[in-house]
């Protein structure tokens, strides 16, 4: 599997696009796809909600289990992927794309996001 | 017991086929392939294999087997006839499930000496070899471990029938469901059994470790043009909830008698040997009873109306009141809709009942009480 280079990740298996007007779109890695399993239901933040950063702001549940989804920065959400709630093996179809889950106007953000490659060295670990 | 997870024969093979692995009962097992759900559907609508090799074999074999095994579990061990096989339970003198088994009954050459193949769940194949070597004081009988000696390989799913055809030459139109005969499948010797954890037609193959792999390729290349796939324990575990069929620490435990999980039918008080005094009798006999006039929980099935799924241990509610447990739930994949079985209070448990829910985090989810299996194959 490859990590899009353009993309930044976080210790939880988010992943966070670049700013657009102060908004990044976030989902969650190929890599945490994987390791879920089937995702069957997705419960996203509403627009309107302020996340914080490494808290949990959703649910993916699984056929095995259920995950907390934690945002990977501060701010207020923009929108959520209906796609997803719809559909959510759009989550390991196309977790990069097609599976994102939210967008959020960014107020603050840690400062231990990865690069791929430092992502591609944490999940190889 | 070491903390180190076994390996079945084809843990090689597993891994090549990028098989996420997990830890099951000690074993390292495949958990899914690919997708679960593409798996599931396989057996469904046409085939899986699935290398079920952590499964416990255990043999008792002597003039006296028969009335070891009637004196030992719970079914009339005698009624079996040679190439048969028995869905039976292994319990506690106080009516507990220890384990619940399949015994094939095998030819052997020589009339006098019955022999019988017991396969226990992993997690609970020495409890059962402990039980039945001190249950077999007195019996002119042997208890074997045979854990060793076997890979266990099945195909399920429609299309086994055909897949299996294509690699043996046994009379599988003669193999009805519940039975096993010996025979050579691909190249190997195999006791080729007629039975599975899924609600569809398949067969279980039990070969020694060294010829599994030689079985398994066969398997997948007779299987390929009708598309059978390598599936793991994720959608067997589906696959089995769906067809209402009990998972030992699920919905059996020692907490609780046959008669408790519904099964009351395994438990035969009129034995051709033993009848009156197989470990157990007592406690079963009042627990038939309890079940009669007084039963406590049911075990019925949940279908969700929501999309939340419901996971081992949830409270059962009733207008905030808990009246069960959750033993068992995924998202089914056949129906669409999140599963459960559970055990319930008699008062709740009728198909139908209004106001059921299921504690899910905090929220009361809706639930609809079903009779279960929620899937039974068209034959």
């Amino acid at each position: 599997m490859s990590n899009p280079q353009q993309l930044r990740y976080s210790k939880e298996h988010e992943w966070l696009s670049a700013t657009e007007d102060g908004v990044a779109t976030i989902g969650i890695t190929e890599f945490a796809a994987n390791a879920l399993g089937d995702v069957v239901f997705a419960q996203l933040p509403a627009v309107g909600d302020t996340v914080t950063a490494g808290e949990s702001c959703g649910e993916l549940e699984s056929t095995k289990s259920v995950s907390d989804l934690y945002s990977p920065v501060t701010g207020e959400v923009t929108e959520a992927n209906q796609d997803v709630v719809d559909d959510p093996s759009l989550v390991n179809s196309a977790p990069f794309e097609g599976g994102w889950l939210f967008k959020v106007r960014i107020s603050g953000e840690p400062d231990d996001l990865m690069s791929a490659t430092e992502y591609d060295a944490f999940t190889a670990g | 017991m070491s903390n180190t997870p076994r390996h079945t024969a084809l843990d090689a093979l597993h891994r090549s086929l990028g098989a996420t692995m997990t830890d099951f009962a000690g074993w390292d097992m495949p958990l899914r392939y690919a997708s679960e759900r593409d798996e599931h559907n396989a057996v469904r609508t046409r085939a899986g294999l699935f290398d079920l090799s952590h499964m416990g074999e255990i043999t008792v074999s002597g003039p006296a087997a028969v009335d070891l095994l009637n004196h030992a579990l719970v079914g009339n061990i005698g009624s079996v006839g040679v190439g048969r096989a028995r869905y039976t339970m292994i319990c506690q003198a106080d009516g507990g499930i220890l384990d619940d088994l399949i015994v094939y009954r095998l030819q052997d050459q020589e009339a006098a000496q019955a022999k019988y193949l017991v396969v226990a769940n992993a997690g609970n194949a020495q409890v059962v070899l402990d039980a039945l070597t001190e249950r077999a004081g007195g019996f002119d009988a042997v208890v074997r471990d045979d854990r060793d000696a076997y890979a266990l390989i099945a195909v399920q799913g429609p299309e086994s029938p055909g897949i299996l055809k294509a690699v043996t030459d046994a009379d599988l139109d003669g193999l009805k469901y519940y039975a096993g005969l010996p025979g050579t499948v691909a190249g190997v010797p195999a006791l080729i059994a007629r039975t599975g954890y899924t609600g569809e037609d398949g067969f279980e193959l039990f070969v020694a470790p060294e010829h599994a792999e030689q079985l398994w390729r066969a398997l997948t290349e007779a299987g390929a043009p009708v598309g059978l796939v390598p599936c793991g324990l994720s959608c067997r575990d589906t696959l089995r909830l769906e067809a209402g069929m009990p998972l030992y620490g699920n919905e059996l435990t020692t907490a609780l008698t046959p008669f408790d999980a519904g099964l009351g039918r395994v438990v035969k008080f009129d034995k051709t040997t033993h009848a009156d005094d197989f470990v157990g009798v007592e406690a079963l006999r009042a627990a038939a009873e309890r079940a009669e006039t007084a039963p406590p929980r049911k075990l019925v099935g949940l279908i969700a109306e929501g999309r939340r799924v419901p996971r081992a241990g949830m409270p059962v509610v009733v207008g905030g009141e808990i009246v069960g447990e959750v033993t068992s739930g995924a998202p089914s994949p056949t129906l669409g809709k999140p599963i459960a079985m559970a055990y319930v209070d008699a008062a709740h448990a009728a198909p139908g009942t209004a106001g059921v829910g299921v504690d899910i985090r905090g929220t009361h989810e809706p639930y609809e009480v079903v009779a279960l299996p929620f899937y039974k194959r068209q034959k």
